[in-house]
């Protein structure tokens, strides 16, 4: 690469990462295979995360909030000099699409592993990035984006546009100010309630007009340009698949569209990346108009996308070499030509920390179980299946940042089979320990109309219903269920005493078969199937001997036998004593099922987590009685207000004393990015905990405060002395 | 299968673990009809002991139990299997104590859940009343079945939790249950005595605890007592308000944050019954190395062979009729490997002794297979005399019509020799486990180890007959007797009456040597299907073994 003008920079020699997580050790993969020695950076709250290990060296750039570390450019610069390092390759999010750091990065004399300042400017500026688009021949939603703000100008203009659009206000975002107008009839009353939420939201009335595409669909190509003029497109990807907007599912190519189709998007990316004078990997994204058949612009990426390993399956390219080497200043190594077709089809799914119960809430926890299927590698650009992820068990998922665990990329010949190898990738990952979208993937890959390309941005929204109803347990698996947490417990009771140095139960009162006389032992059980308000069962399990059992509760044809368990306990050395991993086998109706279990607990609940070899996947979990010392030493035993998730106490909203009524807010906690009002559970007194101030990080289940019944202060206040005092004392002990 | 047992029990089937000696053979055809009409007649046996029990288990009935459960309260053997470990045995004490004792006053359970069980890995002995029979109140029966419970404990060197749900001493019966030595005071007197030995008392207050009762927790090394339902006074109210005038509620008189924070009658406040269990359970897992016994669980080993042959089979063992049976066909179900190696087999052939091994545990084994004889009973003293001098556990297989009798015999000194192996029982100090598992009748019930003997344990099976003597001979005793009195008046006895009399006898021998009535009163700690009786003994052994076996003293043995 050196003959060619202008002339060939230095390799790189140091790179360093400005990232964490799952991308971060995507990059790190690279550069490593290319032996480039590697540097991370990492918060405080990450000293321990797997991209610090993968590094040859890491430097801590400050603490948990993004804002303070991984977002502090003179950080990760400092820690650029610091190293040595001659090149920053940024990842996604944090600094990959700030301009002022890339050209600090220029600066500083350290190569920034992304499009040239000027480039991010542009793009970074949606009516900018449309106007250039529009120029350069790539075409844009037609609308109205004129400072003439005259209702009959604005009417004109709309009947230019067509109907159905949007009105949105132009200082506008979280679809505030924003109304649909069907037809011309329609059209002075939207504008009326735009402006005025505009206003009222914004102090700033203007307003533009845009097309509506009701029938969308989120289809984007990934370009690569080299410094030297060469440019790429690597075919597209369709990301319809979104709920929150935000992408889980996405493939390459993007089905059902047309070869010529593919072409124009493809050529429309590679003008539009010229236009702006485009250099290294960036995603040019369009929205499809699903009934006209017709694509716009819709902004371009200037950064790698999470998405890249659905391209890197479908042409076998290591798109961070390719960005790695063109930072270094070499030519891209083939031409479109060259290139050729799409070899096959690949889909990602991504694997988030979150509740799709509870509206894909996002949710933190640790990893107690994270296993991926054994044929998946990681990192790797050309594996037929690949598993890409930041975390390890036992990692915490904090709340801090992007709650993406991982990312299951399957590629097969055609959509068909590709769509086989994601189904059976899914159903053979295992994790527990957090509350997962793993369960919606699976229903939304094996989803008949996910098969049949009914794809657009609506799409889960249009099928909620069915993707997330509740899937009612198959009888075997909760007869299953709860004979493995008798086997377990009784497991870990064993496994505790003889950590405690207890004497190991030996001989016939080792046999954990609860043997009695005369009549066996039959034990109650509750157990919630799914998390956060599943399907409640009260089953009973009866003792027939250690290997058989009488299940009855889950069956309404009566009790289910389970007979020849057998439970083969995984070696735990390394894992923390509240868990036990186990392979559970056992014959139930005359079918020999067996499954992966995992018993665990946290602070309010104990939770069993189930892989069947079938590859179904539940969990159960059941309230573990907590008996705090503030309730011991005479508190009320109700009104304790526990966090829900760990996060930041943000706001305390209420006094050490005062009266409150139900449903009144507390206090208020961020967690995950997202702000949660704590509410009072009932009318009485606030009772505080200790160590509460704006700030303070809390942990799921914490006890916060209480909040005292009348009746109760009555007879804590009376008979019983000085229990107040106690309760406090208590409080602070807990 | 045995071996399926075996392999999922830790027990190595293949291995020579444990007692040399060779296997026994199968000595039953479990196919044929003399072992089906066995069988079935131990099953109906069976079927109403298990019916027995389960009214036992019922406690005070369905009524009674609902009220408990509305005020928070778990019945008795709930709480039971919440204090244990999950998976644990529980080896319950004589269920059906108090069985048909008071008339139409029903105690089932004799009022009161005693047994061992696993908490936290360790044996530990549990006493819980059951508040739904006469309100958890202490009948004579339910005393003595308390102090059984202490004796064990003690025996064993177990750790003692006491549930306690009580309204104490049943006060119509005050006169048999308050003031002798075997009475109310004795519980209290074995606390003390037990926690000065280092085994630990831990009661757990779940309802009242009145009167007497209240030194339950207070005697104890270290007491719960649960929020709302737990109190404890020497008084209650309407005593207070007869005896002061003063009006006083329970809960201000005697209720846990009274007795947590002002009195320290307790040491610590449950919310409820599960927090309090917990607390116990807590509570027994720091005792550390100060918990009463070795905790070695009688030194069992992680291999064991299981026998040969179907513990189950045992159920078809007993002849329904009066023919005699084979006792080693029961040893080759009940030892480990069904191995067993006899001592002076050819020799006092009516008694069998040698060693065999259950779960790993050495045992000596005294079964008989017939009448005692001299030779017999010298055999036994000798072989008993081996044990205690090797520090090995004892089983004794009672199923003895009794000593041989006749001039010759009592010229032969069988009642001296006799004598010989019931003092060689009496004061071998290793663990002693009975099992009656037929007629149990005169000195046989002494030289073979009975409840006077106070064997670690005593378990019946359902067949099990005991009594001085049977009921045809006992009714053929007193008719001569009778007879005499009528030729010495120089009456004559009418046939028809001598006829009554002697059925009325037999009749009362009938009942009064049932299993049932035996096990009412203790005279054994429960009946067991023998189907169990491996595990029985084998759960009885390892908890006896928790003590250290001392040194044994014989005295004179008369030659």
């Amino acid at each position: 690469s050196g003959a060619a003008s202008p002339p060939a920079r230095p390799a790189i020699t140091k790179l360093l990462v400005a990232n964490r997580g799952e991308i971060s050790c995507r990059v790190l993969a690279t550069a490593r295979r290319l032996g480039i020695p590697t540097v991370a950076v990492f918060s405080e709250a990450d000293r321990r995360a797997r991209h610090v290990a993968l590094a040859d060296e890491a430097y801590c750039i400050g603490p948990p909030p993004a804002a303070e570390s991984y977002l502090d450019a003179d950080a990760v610069l400092a820690a650029a000099a610091d190293a040595g390092a001659d090149a920053i390759h940024p990842g996604y999010g944090f600094l990959s699409e700030n301009a002022p750091f890339a050209e600090a990065c220029a600066s500083a004399g350290i190569r920034f592993v992304g499009p040239p300042p000027a480039a991010i400017r542009s793009m970074g500026d949606k009516s900018e990035a449309k106007g250039v688009m529009s120029e350069a021949g790539v075409p844009v939603v037609p609308g109205y984006h004129g400072e003439d703000q005259r209702p009959a100008r604005l009417a004109d203009e709309a009947a230019a546009v067509g109907f159905p659009l949007l009105v949105k206000a132009v200082a506008g975002g979280g679809g505030k100010g924003m109304k649909i107008a069907r037809s011309m009839s329609e059209l002075p009353a939207a504008l009326d309630s735009a402006r005025r939420e505009a206003l009222a939201s914004f102090g700033d009335g203007r307003l533009l007009l845009e097309r509506l595409i009701t029938r969308p669909r989120h289809v984007e190509v990934q370009v690569i340009a080299d410094a030297h003029g060469g440019a790429l497109y690597l075919f597209d990807r369709d990301c319809s698949v979104q709920r929150r907007h935000q992408k889980i599912i996405e493939e390459a190519p993007a089905p059902g569209l047309s070869q010529e189709l593919h072409a124009h998007l493809g050529e429309a990316a590679v003008r539009a990346a010229r236009a702006v004078g485009y250099v290294n990997a960036g995603t040019v994204e369009f929205i499809f108009d699903c009934d006209s058949g017709e694509y716009y612009f819709m902004e371009m990426n200037t950064r790698l996308q999470v998405e890249h390993p659905v391209t890197e399956a479908v042409t076998g390219l290591d798109l961070v070499e390719l960005q790695l080497r063109v930072a270094a200043g070499e030519k891209l190594p083939l031409s479109q030509q060259q290139l050729g077709a799409p070899r096959g089809h690949a889909f990602e799914a991504r694997l988030y920390a979150e509740s799709p119960a509870r509206g894909f809430l996002p949710c933190g926890g640790r990893v107690r179980r994270w296993r991926v299927p054994p044929a998946a590698a990681a990192f790797d650009p050309a594996a037929a299946l690949r598993v890409d992820s930041g975390v390890a068990e036992g990692d915490e998922v904090g709340t801090f940042y992007d709650p993406m665990v991982a990312k299951i990329v399957a590629r097969g010949e055609d959509r068909a089979a590709a769509l086989r190898a994601l189904r059976g990738a899914l159903a053979g990952t295992q994790v527990a320990g957090l509350p997962t979208n793993l369960g919606f993937l699976r229903r939304l890959a094996g989803h008949a109309a996910f098969e049949g390309l009914e794809l657009d941005t609506g799409f889960i929204e249009r099928h909620r219903s069915e993707l997330l109803a509740p899937e009612p347990v198959p009888l075997e698996l909760a007869a299953l269920a709860a004979v493995a947490r008798c086997k377990l417990q009784a497991a870990r009771a064993a496994a505790a005493t003889a950590a405690a140095g207890g004497a190991a139960a030996a001989g016939p009162w080792a046999m954990a078969d609860a043997k009695r006389l005369w009549l066996p032992h039959a034990r109650p059980l509750e157990m919630e199937a799914g998390e956060g308000g599943g399907e409640a069962a009260a089953l009973a399990v009866t003792y027939l001997s250690d290997s058989e059992f009488e299940v009855s509760g889950c069956s309404p044809a009566g009790p289910l036998r389970v007979s020849h368990v057998a439970l083969a306990l995984e070696p735990d050395a390394a894992s923390p004593p509240d868990q036990t991993a186990a392979r559970v086998s056992a014959q139930i109706a005359g079918r020999r099922v067996s499954a992966d279990a995992l018993l665990y607990s946290r602070p309010s609940e104990e939770v069993l987590a189930l892989w069947t070899a079938a590859g179904e996947a539940r969990e159960f979990r059941w309230p573990v009685a907590r008996w705090s010392k503030a309730a011991a030493a005479g508190a009320p035993a109700g009104g304790a207000v526990a966090t829900p998730m760990p996060g930041k106490l943000i706001k305390l909203l209420v006094e050490e004393g005062e009266a409150v009524s139900a449903g009144q807010p507390l206090l208020v906690l961020e967690s995950m990015k997202m702000e949660n009002t704590v509410a009072s559970p009932r009318a009485g007194r606030v009772r505080l905990g200790t160590g509460l101030h704006a700030g303070a990080q809390v942990e799921e289940g914490q006890v916060l405060l209480h909040v005292v019944a009348a009746e109760e202060e009555r007879r804590g206040g009376g008979a019983e002395g000085a229990p107040a005092q106690a309760a406090a004392a208590g409080a602070e002990a807990a | 299968s045995a071996l399926a047992a075996a392999a999922s029990a830790g027990g190595a089937p293949t291995s020579a673990a444990g007692a040399g000696g060779s296997a026994l053979p199968r000595s039953l055809d479990a196919g044929g009809d003399a072992y089906a009409r066995s069988a079935a007649a131990m099953d109906r046996l069976l079927s109403d002991m298990r019916a027995e029990a389960a009214r036992a288990a019922a406690g005070g009935g369905e009524a009674a139990a609902k009220r408990h459960r509305a005020r928070g309260k778990m019945l008795p053997r709930e709480r039971i299997d919440a204090l244990l470990d999950e998976g644990s045995p529980f080896l319950e004490l004589s269920p059906l104590a108090g069985h048909h004792m008071y008339g139409k006053e029903h105690v089932p359970s004799g009022g009161v859940v005693t047994g061992i069980g696993r908490v936290r890995g360790r044996l530990v002995a549990v006493v819980a009343n059951d508040a739904t029979v006469k309100g958890g109140t202490y009948f004579p029966i339910t005393v003595k079945k308390h102090l059984r419970l202490q004796e064990v404990a003690a025996a064993c060197r177990l750790p003692c939790v006491y549930l306690v749900d009580s309204g104490g001493a049943n006060l119509p019966r005050q006169a048999d249950v308050f003031p002798d030595r075997d009475h109310f005071g004795r519980i209290f007197f074995n606390q003390a005595r037990m926690s000065a030995e280092g085994i630990p008392q831990i009661a757990v207050v779940l309802g009242s605890c009145t009167a007497g009762g209240a030194y339950v927790p207070a005697m104890a090394d270290e007491a719960v007592i649960v929020r709302g339902n737990g109190t404890i006074f020497l008084g209650g109210p309407p005593l207070v308000k007869a005896a002061t005038g003063e009006e006083v509620s329970a809960e201000e008189l005697g209720g846990a944050l009274v007795h947590c924070t002002t009195s320290g009658v307790t040491d610590h406040l449950a919310q409820d019954e599960a927090h309090a269990l917990a607390i116990a359970r807590d509570i027994v897992g720091g005792l550390g190395g100060g918990g009463g016994g070795g905790g070695g669980y009688g030194g069992c080993g992680a291999r064991w062979d299981e026998p040969l042959y179907p513990t189950e089979e045992l159920g078809g063992i007993v002849p329904s009729g009066r023919q005699p049976w084979d006792v080693r066909a029961l040893l080759a179900r009940l030892l480990d490997g069904s191995r067993f190696e006899e001592f002076k087999s050819n020799y006092g052939k009516t008694l069998i002794t040698g060693f065999g091994s259950l779960y790993g545990m050495p045992v000596g084994v005294v079964a008989n297979d017939g009448v005692l004889f001299s030779e017999a009973a010298l055999k036994g003293a000798h072989f008993i005399e081996l044990c205690a001098q090797r520090r090995i556990p004892l089983l004794f297989l009672q199923n003895i019509t009794g000593f041989m009798v006749g001039k010759r015999y009592e010229a032969g000194g069988i009642a001296k020799d006799g004598a010989k192996m019931v003092r060689a029982v009496a004061n071998a100090a290793v663990p002693k486990v009975t099992v009656v598992v037929g007629g149990s009748f005169g000195a046989g019930n002494y030289s073979m180890c009975g409840r006077a003997y106070s064997p670690h344990f005593m378990f019946s099976w359902p067949n099990a007959r005991i009594g001085v003597m049977g009921g045809e001979q006992a009714a053929s005793v007193l008719a001569q007797v009778e007879e005499e009195k009528h030729a010495r008046a120089g009456k004559q006895w009418p046939a028809e009456e001598a006829a009554a009399f002697r059925a009325a006898i037999a009749a009362r021998y009938d009942e009064e040597g049932s299993p049932y009535y035996a096990s009412a009163r203790l005279w054994d700690d429960g009946v067991i299907d023998p189907a169990d009786t491996r595990r029985v003994v084998g759960l009885s052994l390892a908890a006896a073994l928790n003590a250290p076996i001392g040194d044994t003293k014989w005295g004179v043995f008369r030659m």
